[in-house]
């Protein structure tokens, strides 16, 4: 999966869990949480989502680099890549 | 014969519209079984049945505007079912709490059994009707997949577009179609500041705070969490709602409703959370049975609930048999909540956000996590003594987590 196929089901899937946004608008490095209004039940979800179309596990102590759109797909393509 | 009602689905609602029958007289229901659909002002609500029997005759028609209370349906009870005054609830009936049936397994979609339908509003119908489009063409956009005003304007101005709509005499505009959703707003807005002013007004509250020290509830969070797939992990205001549940059992004189002059005790603690909505407002359905929900039984049920808050798929006795309120402000940055009670509810409990402050343990100052909560309860039903063994209680649940 390239990188921008990960950049874009990490949208998909941000659309789906905040189908009010408009996922052509998110700021890539601006913080998830504050710019959708996200809270921790729809952050678990997130990952869950990620976690269970990506095949890849997401520990607990990992979540800080889901913030933004950036470092979620750096953090994503580098697990897949190992 | 029992009597199905319009039920109350909150302390100010006064009416609700029959959007549709999912069931037809002549077939046989159980208690539990969702046979109506109610639009409030908290959106569309799936109405259960309380007892088990056969639809006799319906009284109110899909589109129908009625009081709550109302005679919507007459069931006839199998033999040996339980007695029910009604068969849905209103939410400050002063009966005794009726059985209630097992709460379906948290579900993320409808069952294949159940016969296809549209969901849609009065409202839409009747603008489907006024602007001659087929309802049952669309995909609604609205909550639970309910046709919405802006889509039966959506698709009348695509088929004008496409030339296919014989006469639309009025242009149809964006700001028509966000005005219905400011509508939806509005009407949830005047209804929470009927339900709050109500609060202030009558209910005589009084409030306490307390620090709670987590560093045990977090480093056990941790523990289990680590070796737990993301879908498996249990969030910290699971065991706070879990802590609130046990702590009324020591104090249950805040997990009750005021009926007139007069407190009534709950028996069963079912907590209502508070969830905010995407598109402005709050719901606050209940979690059924609380105290006797494990952690992870309590995430999944928490986790489905929210799911179906924000999609607009509540049922009837999610919204009018919550005995007390949770509400968790600390995502937003919050330390402190001073919360309005919920009537006829006599308590709320407030979350804040979890913070590391220095802490003092055997006289030498060390870093903690930890979090305000804070109580706001009904002076008429118990006084701040009671509250503060409430408060006492739940920190001394929060300190042994694994017990939970």
């Amino acid at each position: 999966m390239t990188k921008d196929e990960i950049r874009a089901t990490v949208l998909r899937v941000l659309g789906e869990i905040a189908p009010e946004c408009d996922p052509s608008t998110i700021a890539p490095a601006t913080n998830l949480r504050d710019q959708l209004d996200l809270d921790s039940m729809d952050f678990q979800t997130f990952v869950i989502r990620l976690h269970d179309e990506l095949k890849i596990e997401i520990p607990e102590r990992d979540y800080p680099e889901f913030s933004t759109i950036n470092s979620a797909t750096d953090y994503l393509s580098q697990k897949m890549r190992k | 014969m029992a009597d199905f009602v319009m039920p109350s689905l909150g302390a100010d609602m006064e009416a609700g519209v029959l959007v549709g029958w999912l069931r037809r007289p002549g077939e046989h229901v159980n208690r539990g079984d969702i046979i109506a659909e109610v639009e409030t002002d908290k959106g569309i609500i799936e109405v259960e049945v309380f007892t088990s029997g056969t639809i006799d005759e319906v009284l109110v028609q899909e589109g129908d505007k009625v009081p709550v209370g109302t005679l919507l349906a007459r069931i006839r009870e199998d033999e040996g079912a339980p007695a029910a005054e009604t068969t849905s609830k209103a939410v400050v009936a002063a009966a005794p709490e009726p059985q209630r049936a097992a709460t379906p397994a948290p579900t993320e979609s409808r069952s294949d059994a159940e016969p296809a339908r549209i969901r849609i509003s009065p409202a839409a119908r009747r603008l489907a009707h006024d602007l001659q489009v087929d309802a049952a063409t669309l995909n609604g956009t609205g909550p639970g997949g309910a046709i919405t005003r802006e889509d039966i304007l959506a698709a009348a101005e695509a088929a004008t577009r496409k030339g296919e709509a014989p006469a639309i005499s009025a242009p149809v505009s964006a700001e028509a179609r966000e005005s219905g959703a400011e509508d939806r707003l509005q009407r949830m807005r005047q209804t929470i500041a009927a339900a709050m002013s109500r609060s202030k007004r009558e209910i005589p509250h009084y409030y306490l705070s307390s620090t709670i020290d987590l560093h045990r509830a977090t480093d056990w969070l941790q523990q289990t969490n680590i070796s737990r797939p993301p879908a498996e992990r249990v969030l910290m205001g699971t065991l706070f709602l879990k802590a609130t549940a046990l702590a009324l059992k020591q104090i249950p004189e805040l997990n009750a409703v005021w009926e007139g002059d007069r407190v009534a005790l709950r028996s069963s603690i079912h907590v209502g959370v508070a969830i905010s909505l995407r598109q402005g407002g709050l719901v606050v359905p209940a979690l059924h049975d609380t105290d006797q929900l494990s952690l992870n039984d309590l995430m999944r049920r928490l986790r489905d609930l929210t799911t179906r808050a924000r999609s607009g798929r509540l049922r009837s006795s999610e919204l009018s048999e919550g005995t007390i309120t949770v509400t968790s402000m600390g995502e937003r940055g919050v330390e402190t909540v001073y919360g309005i009670i919920y009537p006829p509810q006599v308590a709320i409990v407030g979350f804040g956000k979890v913070v590391e402050r220095p802490w003092s343990v055997d006289s030498a100052l060390i870093s903690r996590p930890v979090v305000t909560v804070t109580l706001a309860a009904d002076h008429r039903v118990s006084d701040g003594h009671r509250g503060g063994l409430f408060l006492n209680a739940v920190d001394r649940l929060l300190q042994e987590p694994e017990k939970l």
